[in-house]
């Protein structure tokens, strides 16, 4: 037995070995890009390279959420380093399985590597623990969908592409009285979950204020929960008229086949974010007139969205989701911020252990000053607080004929 | 009439658990092994069946009864097919070697083929979760459409009846049955009357993957969504209802996958959605201390 | 599924137990001065507290497993017990005790009592069944602690903790902070976990543990493995050595678990669930039922294990790889012919390695 450990342990070393060599030995300001699954070819010599290290769920329950903001942010790093501009970047994205544990150690991995940005992670709760660590190193820290507000609270390097939580709830709650789609209403959301709790629970909240009447409060505990005819006959033995579901694809295309198929039921059902990607995985019937709060319409015809559509489609086979699109708009808005530090080529002549912490200084001002604004496919006129929330018009889309419809 | 729905909730949820924690059982009666990858094999079967049926589908005539059937019969087969070569393989390559190791190294074992799958078939088919297309689809409404019990349902229900019968005959008659029986009790002894030991064994995770593959196709029909990681917590939940029904005992896992979905169902109608997990468990933890030998478990007194 | 295992010295010498403590001090030793001298990653830096703790998880499930002979799959639960209780203890002592390395130690001990309650709620019952139904009924109680610590908010103000099933019912006064919040957790923790921390811990494991399985109890314990009945028969209380054995189990988790909900800054309940504890036994399955040793050194190397995959060109098949070496291992090392053949190829490279040694030394 000792000896196959040793063996074990020796061959753990190896890897250890060459993962350390592959770490290490590599100049930063050379434009070398393209080692150890970077991407891009920093073609531009002399240009000014940044690293940017991606945090997400690789493997695990959530690697679809992660793959996708991995692929996205890939997107427009290729772009940004086919234009040829004074500004390269290279980019590694490490496997977090969705984990506060696992993401901490990819961190430390991406700093082996010596990053200068963190992009990441996918999810909240590992998400929370890797900003604590970049904000005691101080690395600047942009996260495409890690959306509570414990993710940004009390630190000021870290932002955030999507809407919060509870921010998310209340838009939700405003736009249903708004538009008097429905005065009762139910909610179903995942009580194992974060980004569903922290939603449902900002909607709950709003809803009396607006005139909403939450009738009935269902939960299920995870993902990979199977049944929700329960919590469906209880709204709608309660009369929801309105069914808010705050929750990711997954189980919400099961809730839409089971209203439909088991129970007849058919109400409005209104959806977050984590909603979009539900074309994929639901017959054309069963979603149509669902609606959802998403920053991203991979159906629209307007150039940019259009262009990432496609080659994400060439790339990957696959259409992207609101997640593939913060990630592209993530490292868009790095690149513009990037651009806007006026003593960049200063920065970037530093030592690595220096150059982490003056960037992240100068992109926080970047980021926090008034004049900052960004553009990309998630929204327009996008600007940050000192507070880490991004400001951007939300959106509401109805499926209709298989496609968004933005309202 | 909440009531009645409720419980017929209970059933469908219930008759996937018990399909799936069949072929568990069968496996563990005769091998005396948990095989914690069978839930992964369940997803390896749903899959083959997804990429048949939509592999066959585009070529047949649209709307032609052929159409209709072929893609969906065609694609249960050659998922069977597909995984008892895959239960057998699995067998073979990891499972064999161990035949005299203690058994929680085979555990172990089945806990790293089961990590294997998962990680291969999303490198294989990709992370994002695929919509299954239900193998038959409809449901019959009673009651003016307030109850309604979907044809995927009935069929698991049937199916699993089927099995159960099929299971009990075969292990109870006939030659195989018999030496699947004299290995269950005692390997060495078995082996000495001249039974063939690793090929009823072999033959013991054909069956129970090819079951596996059928469990796969029906939890799909009747929950659309199939992921990499989609036959992990079935496989838990399986298991848990065969420990309910009694390891090792058909009928049991058929009762005890029944009453594991109608008391989930029912905890979270009338108890609490919030803690609808805690409490099933609780009443399992119950009914274990009163029958430590699960429901229609055998009792085995201790030799000294 | 209590097994019949080969790997278990019995008579525990002393000089085993010693080599034990001299190995990890020695490993504590090294890295110490590595980590000084800058040749340690950050990566395997920030692996060091999980390692420990995973070490503690493991030496202490093998006392139920290995030793005590009970399939428990339900090991995650304690550890979720301790972090939660230990996050709480030391948020509570934010201010009466300012030491950190103080405040650490409380919060451990709070763990710990906190694992060890769960131990005797759980154990009481359970412990009259056995194999896989007692290896089911621990995995339904880990699921249980899961869920409740996923419906449970705990809050902190002036007039002390709060408690609730939403957060909105917390009720807490301005000034006051939610501790635990349902899904999502403890967020905002203090780190207070150190490297030393875990060192410690893991020595006073091996002290308990060790000294248990050399002493009166521990021989009983072991006897109600080897034969329960027989040990019966001359009077050991069946009830009272296993509890002890389970309960000792829980303490030791928990502590580990305080220790490692104070590393991060987000722990959520989740993270404690059916395939931590899996992967915990592994590790004991792995190092050798009963054997202590093994227990450390399976957890450190399958703990970094997927660390050290990281590596551009496999990042991949970076878990697929992790899945193989584990099922490669388990065969190797329990398949008598496979274990023959490594055992010969080991001393022919040994043999080559002397050799070269012998020719690199006449020059």
């Amino acid at each position: 037995m000792k000896k196959f450990l040793a063996m074990l342990m020796a061959a753990a070393m190896v890897f250890g070995a060459a993962a350390c060599s592959s770490g290490n030995n590599t100049g930063n300001n050379g434009g070398n890009a393209g080692n150890d699954g970077g991407s891009g070819d920093a073609g531009n010599d002399g240009a000014i390279v940044i690293r940017i290290g991606g945090i997400g769920p690789r493997t695990g329950d959530t690697a679809m959420y992660g793959l996708a903001t991995e692929r996205g942010a890939q997107i427009a790093v290729d772009e940004i380093n086919a234009l040829g501009g004074d500004i390269q970047l290279e980019y590694r994205f490490e496997d977090d399985t969705g984990v506060a544990e696992t993401a901490v150690s990819a961190y430390n991995t991406l700093k082996d590597w010596d990053v200068d940005v963190i992009y990441g992670c996918t999810t909240t709760a590992p998400c929370v623990s890797v900003a604590a660590e970049t904000y005691a190193d101080r690395y600047f820290q942009l996260t495409p969908s890690a959306s509570s507000t414990d993710v940004t609270a009390d630190k000021d390097n870290v932002f955030q592409m999507c809407f919060t939580d509870p921010g998310q709830g209340v838009t939700a709650a405003d736009y249903v009285a708004e538009n008097g789609l429905a005065t009762k209403v139910g909610v179903i959301y995942n009580n194992g979950d974060a980004y569903s709790t922290g939603i449902a629970q900002g909607f709950i909240a709003h809803a009396p204020e607006v005139g909403l009447e939450v009738v009935t409060e269902q939960t299920f505990p995870d993902d990979s929960n199977t049944d929700f005819t329960v919590q469906l006959t209880a709204c709608r033995d309660a009369g929801a008229e309105l069914v808010f579901m705050p929750i990711y694809y997954t189980p919400a295309a099961l809730i839409l086949n089971q209203a439909k198929n088991q129970l007849n039921y058919s109400p409005l059902f209104f959806g977050g974010d984590g909603m979009d990607g539900i074309l994929g995985v639901v017959d054309e019937s069963l979603a149509k007139g669902l609606m959802l709060l998403t920053p991203f319409n991979a159906s629209s015809t307007e150039e940019a969205t259009a262009n990432f559509v496609a080659k994400y489609e060439a790339d990957y086979g696959e259409t992207p989701n609101q997640f593939a699109a913060d990630g592209y708009d993530c490292v868009y808005a790095i690149y513009q911020a990037l651009q806007q530090i006026d003593n960049l080529a200063e920065i970037a002549a530093m030592d690595p252990a220096e150059r982490h912490t003056a960037l992240c200084d100068a992109l926080v001002s970047v980021f926090t000053s008034p004049d900052f604004s960004f553009s990309g496919i998630t929204g327009s006129g996008m600007t940050w607080g000192t507070n880490g929330e991004v400001t951007k018009d939300p959106m509401v889309v109805v499926v209709e004929g298989g496609a968004y419809v933005t309202q | 009439m909440s009531f009645l729905s409720y419980l017929i909730t209970g059933i469908s949820l219930g008759s996937i658990y018990a399909i799936i924690a069949l072929g568990y059982t069968m496996v563990y009666g005769i091998a005396k092994m948990l095989n914690f990858a069978h839930g992964d094999v369940i997803m390896v079967g749903a899959y083959v069946c997804f990429f048949a049926m939509a592999g066959l589908s585009g070529q047949m005539e649209a709307g032609s009864l052929a159409a209709a059937v072929v893609p969906q019969v065609a694609g249960v087969l050659l998922a069977m097919v597909v995984c008892t070569i895959l239960g057998v393989v699995i067998e073979g390559l990891a499972y064999k070697p161990l035949r005299q190791a203690p058994s929680l190294a085979v555990l172990i074992t089945a806990i790293g083929v089961s990590w294997f799958l998962q990680n291969a078939a999303q490198l294989l088919w990709g992370a994002a979760p695929k919509n299954f297309t239900s193998i038959v689809s409809g449901a019959v409404s009673l009651a003016d459409g307030t109850l309604n019990i979907s044809y995927v349902t009935m069929l698991t229900v049937v199916t699993c009846l089927v099995i159960m019968v099929g299971l009990t005959t075969f292990i109870g008659k006939g030659k195989m049955g018999k030496a699947m029986r004299a290995c269950s009790e005692d390997k060495a002894a078995a082996q000495l009357m001249g039974i063939n030991v690793n090929a009823t064994i072999s033959v013991t995770f054909a069956i129970g993957s090819a079951l596996a593959a059928v469990a796969g196709v029906l939890m799909c029909s009747a929950y659309p969504t199939l992921m990499p990681t989609t036959g992990a917590l079935p496989g838990i939940k399986a298991f848990t209802a065969a420990v309910f029904g009694g390891i090792g005992s058909i009928p049991g896992a058929f009762l005890g996958g029944l009453l594991l979905g109608i008391i989930e169902t029912f905890t979270k109608a009338y108890i609490s959605t919030d803690l609808s997990d805690a409490i099933v468990f609780l009443v399992l933890i119950v009914v274990l201390l009163v029958k430590p030998s699960g429901l229609l478990g055998r009792f085995v007194p201790e030799k000294v | 599924m209590s097994g019949k295992t080969k790997t278990l010295r019995v008579r525990k010498t002393t000089v085993n137990a010693l080599i034990n403590y001299a190995m990890v001090i020695v490993v504590f030793a090294a890295t110490q001065i590595l980590i000084g001298q800058g040749a340690i990653s950050n990566t395997i830096q920030s692996m060091l507290v999980p390692v420990c703790c995973y070490v503690v998880m493991a030496v202490s499930l093998n006392l139920t497993v290995g030793i005590l002979g009970e399939l428990s799959l339900g090991h995650a639960g304690f550890m979720s017990l301790g972090a939660f209780s230990g996050i709480i203890a030391a948020t509570l002592l934010q201010d009466a005790v300012p030491a950190a390395p103080l405040r650490l130690a409380i919060a451990m001990v709070v763990g710990g009592v906190f694992g060890g309650v769960g131990g005797v709620i759980i154990g009481l019952p359970v412990l009259r069944l056995r194999g896989d139904y007692l290896a089911i009924v621990t995995l339904a109680f880990g699921e249980i602690i899961k869920n409740v610590i996923q419906v449970l908010y705990i809050g902190l103000d002036e007039n002390g903790l709060h408690f609730a099933t939403k957060e909105a019912n917390l009720a807490l006064s301005e000034t006051g902070k939610a501790i635990l919040k349902g899904p999502m957790g403890a967020t905002g923790v203090a780190k207070l976990a150190s490297f030393t921390a875990g060192f410690l811990l893991i020595l006073i494991t091996l002290f308990v543990v060790q000294n248990l399985v050399d002493s009166r109890a521990g021989r009983a314990i072991l006897s109600l493995r080897d034969n329960r009945i027989a040990a019966e028969s001359v009077g050991i209380s069946v009830t009272k050595y296993k509890l002890m054995a389970f309960v000792i189990s829980a303490v030791l988790a928990g502590a580990a678990g305080a220790l490692y909900g104070l590393n991060y800054s987000s722990t959520v309940a989740s993270k404690f669930d059916f395939n931590t504890s899996i992967l915990v036994l592994v590790y004991v399955v792995l190092g050798g039922l009963g054997s202590i040793r093994g227990s450390i050194i399976a957890a450190a190397v399958l703990t970094l294990l997927p660390e050290l995959l990281r590596n551009g060109a496999i990042n991949d098949y970076r878990m697929l790889i992790y899945a193989i070496i584990l099922i490669l291992v388990m065969l190797v090392t329990n398949n008598p012919t496979l274990r023959g053949g490594v055992d010969m190829a080991v001393k022919r490279i040994r043999g080559i390695g002397k050799k070269e040694q012998t020719e690199g030394g006449a020059q």
